[in-house]
């Protein structure tokens, strides 16, 4: 997707088009360049309680910032890390995102997508099952990610490794 | 190939030698059998804390080694633990994990009645069982209580065999790590909170205990984690505050010689901890306010005696792990051989500041999560054991660091932390506690 440098509001299918792109760039492993689409205080939360409201005093599987989002990605590239030899692969199935929110005044858009989310390693292929709701603003012209939170839906399962990014 | 072990104390006990343990300890679907007919019912097992069940009827279902039981407030305002199955057909009793149930426990398969101790209460037609026999039948036990239950500071302990010690003489000077979790507490009180982590893993449960007084292995499995976030923590501008989440890492990659000089201390009966003298959890920074809280409950000298001790990883004893410093537990549940399930429970310290909670709740995601980046250093190791075992030629595991042929058995020590003296004490109390009823 070029880069599309807003001077009025995104549209709806600028919304939808910047949520496809995310996934796409997590499948297509370019996780530098889907760290850039963060904003600087920007925030990955999957969290680990069905409807939970609170990030701090309950558990979350996730609640990341770019810091950590960076010692992430940089780990997967280490010569010694040794859970990732070899590497994980993933892949997202979409539904078209819906707009739940549009405040142009106030500069948040939000989107709601299901999702079906694979991640595979040696002959092990796991299926979750979640909903992305991307909470965006245009940061510089750019949309940008302000809060990416995925429910799973069996967010309270055991569950074995989760390596990537759903 | 079964009944290799079966019968055979001898043959169990032939697994540990003085520096080595046999793979079967880990691999052998038989001797993981006994384990649980035997080490996990002559052994104290961890159930659950009191504050998750604070009112009458309150309930929480878990698992002795693989058996379902539950924890129940009962009436009298004590905590029971009974054997979680109807008398009538084996149906478990409780359907959610965790609930109140009112006065009385009702079968969802054909309504019998149990009062909070397990006693029977109601049977809906009765009268077809008046040339029964049923007095005299098992179904009369109702659901049977765990008969040695002990509960210590809020934390629940069961033993589900008669023989083997009583709780005291169990766990000895080790509840001093309970204590010590308890007491920093202004309050003197725990409460779970926040939510558990529940942590699939293919490999040997006793791999996972092991894991927690095993020194050698952080700078070296986590280079990969904690070694990423100290070098991406070096771009940050001069003069940032370090984060939380830096503190919690960075601690992961000190050298040998922090380990070494941080100590192990080893009890009677497999118990055991790291960090005598200090800890990765020594240097965080302080909480604001927390401190002064803690000399208002307990005086200043006793405030700084609670904090100044950091213990790192206590293992109690089959399948238990606590770090005080950081009001966290980790419970390593056997499902088989080559599985496990890791349980990650953390506490809130009454009167203290939710800063604390959300710190341990931190350090829990980072480090104990499925999606945690340490977590996928360990697993990765541990599975790389269970496949490797395999192997006919080498068929021991090496347990020797640091040995002395002058050790002993079921003594308290203090040594040098990188020392595997825990690892051979666990699998001494292994070889008594599997034996001890064949």
């Amino acid at each position: 997707m070029p880069a599309v440098k807003h001077v009025t509001a995104p549209t709806d299918q600028e919304l939808i088009d910047f949520v496809l792109h995310e996934a796409r760039l997590i499948d297509t492993q370019r996780l530098d360049e889907w760290l850039g689409l963060f904003a600087e205080d920007g925030i990955y939360w999957m969290p680990l309680e069905w409807g939970q409201t609170d990030p701090k005093l309950t558990a979350s599987l996730m609640y990341e910032d770019k810091l950590l989002l960076t010692i992430r990605i940089e780990r997967l590239k280490g010569n010694r890390t040794f859970s990732q030899k070899p590497r994980s692969r993933c892949h997202h199935l979409l539904q078209t995102p819906q707009i739940d929110k549009r405040d142009e005044a106030g500069n948040e858009y939000v989107t709601w997508t299901p999702m079906h989310y694979v991640e595979t390693r040696y002959d092990d292929q796991q299926l979750y099952a979640a909903w992305a709701t991307h909470t965006l603003a245009v940061i510089d012209g750019k949309l940008k990610i302000k809060m990416k939170r995925v429910d799973i839906v069996n967010c309270d399962a055991a569950f074995g490794n989760i390596q990537l990014f759903m | 190939m079964m009944n290799r072990y079966r019968g055979n104390a001898e043959a169990v006990r032939s697994l540990i030698r003085e520096t080595e343990v046999h793979r079967d300890v880990y691999i052998d679907d038989e001797v993981f059998q006994l384990e649980m007919e035997h080490l996990f019912a002559n052994t104290w097992v961890y159930v659950g804390h009191e504050s998750q069940v604070p009112n009458e009827g309150d309930y929480y279902g878990t698992t002795v080694g693989t058996q379902p039981i539950l924890m129940v407030r009962h009436t009298d305002g004590t905590v029971r633990v009974l054997h979680n199955r109807c008398p009538h057909k084996g149906t478990r009793i409780t359907t959610e994990t965790c609930g109140n149930t009112g006065k009385f426990f009702r079968c969802p398969y054909h309504a019998w009645t149990f009062r909070t101790d397990g006693t029977l209460r109601q049977i809906p037609l009765a009268k077809g069982y008046e040339k029964a026999g049923l007095q005299d039948s098992h179904a009369a036990e109702g659901m049977n209580p765990v008969r040695h239950v002990h509960n210590y500071r809020g934390f629940v302990f069961a033993k589900l065999n008669d023989v083997g010690p009583g709780f005291e003489e169990f766990f000895g000077e080790s509840l001093s790590s309970f204590d010590n979790m308890v007491d920093r507490s202004p309050a003197g009180k725990l409460q779970v909170a926040g939510g558990v982590f529940r942590y699939m893993h293919n490999c040997n449960w006793k791999m996972l205990v092991e894991n927690q007084t095993d020194t050698c292995h952080p700078m070296v499995a986590h280079e990969s984690s904690a070694g990423t976030a100290i070098n991406v923590w070096k771009n940050a501008p001069p003069g940032a505050k370090k984060p939380m989440a830096v503190e919690i890492y960075a601690p992961f990659m000190a050298p040998y010689d922090f380990f070494e000089q941080m100590g192990i201390r080893v009890w009677p009966n497999g118990h055991g901890h790291t960090g005598v003298h200090h800890s990765i959890h020594s240097n965080y920074s302080a909480i604001p306010d927390y401190f002064d809280k803690m000399v208002a409950a307990y005086g200043e000298q006793r405030a700084k005696a609670i904090l100044d001790e950091n213990r790192h990883n206590t293992i109690y004893f089959p399948n238990l792990m606590i770090k005080g410093p950081i009001q966290l537990i980790r419970l390593f549940k056997p499902i088989s051989a080559h599985k496990t399930l890791v349980e990650s429970w953390t506490f809130r310290l009454v009167d203290a500041p939710d800063l604390l909670l959300e710190r341990t709740l931190m350090y829990n995601r980072l480090i104990n999560a499925p999606t945690s980046v340490v977590g996928h250093d360990d697993l990765e190791v541990y599975e790389r054991a269970q496949e490797g075992l395999k192997v006919d030629a080498n068929q021991w595991v090496n347990v020797g660091r640091l040995y002395d042929p002058a050790e002993g058995t079921d003594v308290t020590a203090e040594t040098n932390g990188t020392t595997e003296w825990q690892m051979r004490n666990q699998f001494r109390a292994w070889s008594k506690y599997m034996t001890l009823s064949m």
